[in-house]
């Protein structure tokens, strides 16, 4: 490549997704053809938080018409084993209840008919009798002593309790001259992809094996889980995914219990079965992110320097710890001390399980968690010390050439400069204009806030992270864990055209248009003669434990495997055109379709011509070289190296850097918020497509603003469920989500090689608490729970009221 | 979430629908926009062997101006009457009102007189009618009624249709000359149904507020404007609501609203009036 020619990478190119997506021609997984063999799948739930199943009746159901089997725990017991859970402990699920429910929305029966009508009919008619048991929502009631146990065999709902020192933070606290100390409470919640779980299963009599279509996204560190629980080798259980899907956010690593489920299904049946989750289903008992109590305190000098911090974190996962739980609370781990310089870190890790749906992946992945508690504690600091809150920001950030930095807890933050991004975000008159609304709002008797939100955000993680939940000896034992392995395959026909196929499960990133614009660079040619196929089919493309796509890994690797693969084949084809150019092979360069001699352009020869010698002429090829042209990368970079003994851990690969602002204006009749103004800036290292990376943030703004002020999965006291519909769980709509203002800049991360960092999680992180700082400076109070619902804020803001007039009702 | 199964029914007029309300009975539903039924029969929250759809008949699809009302027929759709010419001077509030309710979309389908039908607690077509003295006419096999609002709606999703009967009309009164009106509500989100919804008329020394969202259905408060202090008497009736919690608000900042913005919106109506 020549350095005079424009290169795809880093130009904002339309998603060639969208034409047929915008044209209602995506091919989604129901959308795809089945076998006419196929039977439908509908579940029977469970009413009980916690119970015992004392019997299951099915004759009725049985004898309705088009039903074809009733499944239930013991038939699931039979044939297949318990997923495996990433601690030792004996929290043991199938996908369906066996003998005990524990949350509202268990699987407890399937019902396998003709269609899906039928078998919800037939699901009505089952009998269950359960003995109802007392069961426990509230986590930290969940972890005190006597509370009802979830899992009688492991003696307490506590299940792991681990503590990390990194510094002296003892030291630091008690040389500090203030601590702070506050509790915050992290929601359960998820984010709603517009299109729910689908698995069709068949089950291979002739070799035993199974052979699933699912938009399932990843990790596939979660395939030998299933193979293992269906007691299948990995080869024998076939798994694919479809083209297009209806997003996911992280939601739909959680289909893989009912990829299991079905495929039992299928080979009782003998038939293949699908399943297509509802709505209900979905909100219900799909997925939510691990609700955390955080207590969090703060070593600070006079002048407001953070120099230690204590946390204590109490995660709850629900009912089980599907794998690859518990992710959110140790993702986060080596960079636990966000953009500051804090070097000082005492953490206690505490999981607790409960009577409510199993926790997942959620986008944001443990960011929004731990950063709802650290940037309110930054916050209350300068608040206590009467300091303006982005002076303390600034006071405490990382220095700028100080890259790459070693966090105190083990993460190795690639490059940045924080201060200018800062600065960048408050010139040019934002902040002067922040600050002129807040005065005049206020000046009109208004209840008006400006908030701030500074924080770190991971890229591609380390597969060693959730390791550092073991104790090291336990590690020692059960053999190291490290790296993050993308692979990519690019292939180039006889007639010369390419083609790629990677290890992502896009979920509308834009993935195909980027894979485009890597291949071209590398080859001289234009995106559109790229043919991308992102179905991926476990039989017959290349994956390894951490394909997929979740935790921003596809910038950071599976782009740069892409990259890899199609210098592997630019370099092939270069030596084989070094012959007819008659220069040598690093003296060749791809331009418009030809392969040249270096400046001199017109020594030239068309790259479907060099391409076709590899399959049309073999023996013309150079010396020892392969016939054919198709070349797999894989790429694992050096920096994710395991836990060390002493627990310091690098979680991600790059680190991006997001700094948020807002105002907003609080109703004081309604105690609605409105958000006036938001600027948020991202530093993501060099931008691949930088239209696709605007989508990125705005996507996580509007999920954002959802955190921060909607969304949240309800329970009562007893364990029921009370957001069963979209009229009760509340998503924002477009009439909700203000446009922000988003600005870029770009630290090109040293540690990969296009410099770009993974961003598609940033607002979900950042934008939850910086619109709950502007809330607390707006109201005068910490807000230390989410989301800001009005009835929430209501009762911050509340005063009494005048008395029920004697006479009236009652 | 898929309904049990039914049959559908499609009757060319009133006659034949009412037919076969008579010959189904108890096993048949009334079906227009779909808009609340259809989710109810997919969450099997509502089940009906036969579903009879007066959605496309021509005789209940017009809006017209009878004796002193705005009389919309029962397939006459939500976005039909908020665009029917001339809606914010013949009656404001509705002109103020049908915005609020649902979206767009759903507006398109669903129905004035389903809504009605429905009785939603919170639903803001239910609280106009009532708000104004509106009435619902109802026919049967063997002859027509017709019901001021309040007596219409008895309760919480609950109304007086007789079995074998169906609506055919809503009547909301045309505006009072020199009457001044407003509505506002309090909802989560745009388009969701309202936490608190509040319909304010002015007129001849009298003013009159609706609101919806609180009590089981539709609850009035009538107060002359010689009586004094009115904001005793919004506090009594806030009270004597006797709203509850639910997970969007509490009983008390519902009272807090219909205190607050009641008195806001009665201002609105005063200051539109003459």
């Amino acid at each position: 490549m020549t350095d005079t020619k424009t290169l795809n990478v880093g130009q904002p190119l339309e998603r060639t997704e969208d034409l047929r997506l915008l044209r209602g021609r995506g091919r989604y997984a129901d959308d795809l053809p089945v076998s006419p063999r196929t039977l439908n799948a509908a579940i029977l739930r469970s009413p009980h938080a916690h119970a015992e199943i004392e019997t299951i009746d099915i004759t009725e159901a049985m004898s309705m018409p088009g039903v074809a089997a009733v499944i239930t725990g013991e038939d699931v017991a039979q044939h297949s084993d318990p997923f495996l859970v990433a601690l030792r402990q004996p929290l043991h699920q199938w996908p369906l209840a066996v003998g005990r429910v524990r949350y509202v929305g268990e699987p407890v029966a399937v019902v396998i008919a003709d269609d899906r009508y039928l078998a919800e009919d037939a699901v009505d008619a089952l009998q269950v009798s359960y003995k109802p048991l007392p069961s426990v929502i509230d986590p930290e009631e969940a972890a005190s002593d006597g509370a009802p146990l979830v899992h009688e065999e492991a003696g307490t709902n506590l299940v792991s309790v681990r503590d990390f020192t990194y510094g002296d933070p003892d030291a630091a606290f008690a040389e500090a001259d203030h601590t702070f100390k506050l509790t915050t409470q992290f929601p359960r919640h998820s984010y709603m992809p517009m299109e729910n779980f689908v698995v069709v299963a068949e089950y291979k009599i002739e070799d035993e094996s199974y052979d699933v279509l699912s938009n399932f996204q990843g990790p596939y560190s979660t395939h030998p889980v299933m193979s293992r629980a269906l007691r299948v080798p990995g080869s024998r259980l076939r798994l694919r995914t479809p083209r297009d899907s209806g997003g996911s956010f992280g939601i739909k690593l959680a289909v893989f219990p009912y990829i299991v489920l079905m495929s039992v299904a299928s080979k009782i049946t003998g038939r293949p079965v699908r399943w297509v989750e509802d709505r209900y289903e979905h909100l219900t008992a799909a997925n939510s992110c691990p609700n955390r109590v955080t207590t969090l305190e703060a070593a600070v000098t006079k002048d407001g320097v953070i120099t230690a911090l204590r946390f204590d974190q109490l995660e709850d996962y629900g009912a089980f710890l599907r794998a690859p739980m518990p992710g959110p609370l140790y993702r986060m781990q080596g960079a636990i001390t966000g953009a500051y310089a804090i070097d000082n870190v005492a953490i206690t890790n505490k999981i607790v399980v409960s009577n409510k749906m199993p926790a997942g992946l959620v986008r944001g992945f443990g960011g929004p968690q731990l950063y709802f508690a650290l940037e309110r504690m930054t916050n209350h600091i300068a608040g206590e010390l009467g300091m303006d809150h982005l002076d303390l920001i600034r006071k405490n950030l990382i220095p700028a050439g100080s890259f790459p930095y070693k966090a105190a807890a083990g993460s190795l933050l690639d490059s940045g400069d924080y201060q200018k991004a800062i600065e960048i975000t408050t010139g040019e008159g934002r902040l002067e204009d922040l600050i002129k609304r807040r005065d005049a709002a206020r000046a009109q008797g208004k209840l008006y806030g400006i908030g701030y939100a500074a924080i770190v955000e991971p890229g591609m993680s380390n597969m060693g992270y959730l390791s550092t939940l073991l104790t090291a000896e336990a590690r020692e034992k059960s053999g190291p864990k490290n790296g993050a392995i993308s692979m990519a395959t690019v292939n180039v026909e006889p007639m010369g055209t390419v083609s790629i196929t990677a290890d992502c499960m896009p979920q509308g990133q834009g993935h195909e248009t980027i894979l485009a614009q890597i291949v071209s660079d590398q080859l001289g040619l234009a995106p559109e003669d790229i043919t991308v196929n992102v179905e991926h089919d476990t039989q017959k493309d290349q994956w390894s434990i951490a394909a997929g796509t979740y935790s921003c890994r596809f910038t950071p690797g599976t782009a740069v495997a892409a990259q890899m693969a199609a210098a592997q084949v630019r370099d092939k084809l270069a030596k084989i055109a070094a012959k007819n150019l008659n220069t040598p092979a690093e003296n060749i360069e791809f331009t418009d379709g030809k392969i040249h001699a270096a400046g001199n352009p017109d020594n030239a020869i068309s790259f479907g011509r060099v391409a076709g010698t590899a399959h049309w002429a073999p023996a013309e090829l150079p010396d020892g070289m392969e016939a054919g042209i198709r070349e797999t990368a894989s790429w694992t970079p050096p920096e994710l190296e395991a836990p060390s003994p002493g627990d310091h851990i690098n979680t991600s690969l790059t680190y991006g850097f997001v700094f948020d602002m807002c105002g907003v204006e609080v109703d004081p009749v309604t105690a609605m918020v409105r958000i006036d103004r938001y600027v948020t800036m991202h530093d993501a290292g060099k931008l691949l497509n930088p239209l696709i990376a605007e989508g990125q943030v705005l996507g996580s703004f509007a999920q954002g603003i959802g955190t921060a002020l909607h969304e949240e999965f309800l329970y009562d006291d007893d364990g029921n469920f009370l957001t069963g519909t979209f009229a009760d769980y509340l998503i924002p709509t477009v009439a909700e989500v203000p446009r922000p203002e988003i600005l870029h800049m770009a630290s090109p991360s040293p540690f990969t090689p296009l410099g770009a960092k993974g961003m598609a999680e940033g607002c979900c992180m950042s934008t939850p608490v910086c619109i709950a700082n502007a809330v607390s400076d707006a109201l005068g109070v910490n807000v230390a729970q989410l989301p800001m619902s009005p009835k929430r804020l209501h009762a911050l803001i509340d005063e009494d009221e005048p008395p029920r007039p004697s006479g009236a009702g009652q | 979430m898929k309904p049990s199964n039914f049959d559908y029914c499609r009757p060319d007029s009133v006659d034949e629908a009412l037919s076969l309300l008579s010959e189904y009975g108890d096993d048949a539903r009334i079906i227009a926009g779909g808009q609340s039924l259809m989710a109810m029969l997919n969450l099997r929250l509502a089940a009906a062997d036969v579903l009879i759809d007066i959605g496309r008949l021509q005789e209940l699809s017009e809006c017209r101006q009878v004796g002193g009302y705005l009389e919309v027929g029962a397939a006459v759709t939500q976005a039909k009457l908020l665009n029917y010419p001339g809606l914010a001077e013949i009656q404001p509030l509705l002109a103020k009102a049908l915005p609020n309710v649902g979206h767009f979309q759903t507006r398109n389908r669903g129905t004035v007189c389903g809504s009605i039908a429905h009785a939603d607690p919170s639903s803001e077509i239910p609280l106009c009618l009532a708000a104004l003295e509106g009435e619902v006419v109802l026919r049967s096999a063997s002859g027509t009624r017709t019901l001021s609002a309040a007596d219409f709606q008895t309760g919480m999703l609950a109304t007086a249709i007789a079995p074998g009967e169906m609506i055919t009309a809503a009547r909301f009164p045309v505006a009072e000359q020199g009457a001044g009106y407003a509505f506002a509500e309090v909802a989560r989100r745009r388009g969701d149904f309202a936490i608190v919804g509040l319909a304010a008329i002015a007129r001849n020394g009298t003013l009159r507020l609706g609101a919806g969202g609180v009590a089981g259905k539709p609850a009035i408060l009538e107060w002359q404007i010689e009586a004094g202090q009115l904001d005793d008497a919004l506090n009594g009736f806030a009270w004597e609501m006797e709203g509850e919690d639910d997970i969007h608000a509490t009983a008390k900042y519902r009272r807090q609203i219909v205190r607050q913005l009641g008195r806001k919106v009665l201002e609105e109506a005063k200051s539109c009036s003459s």
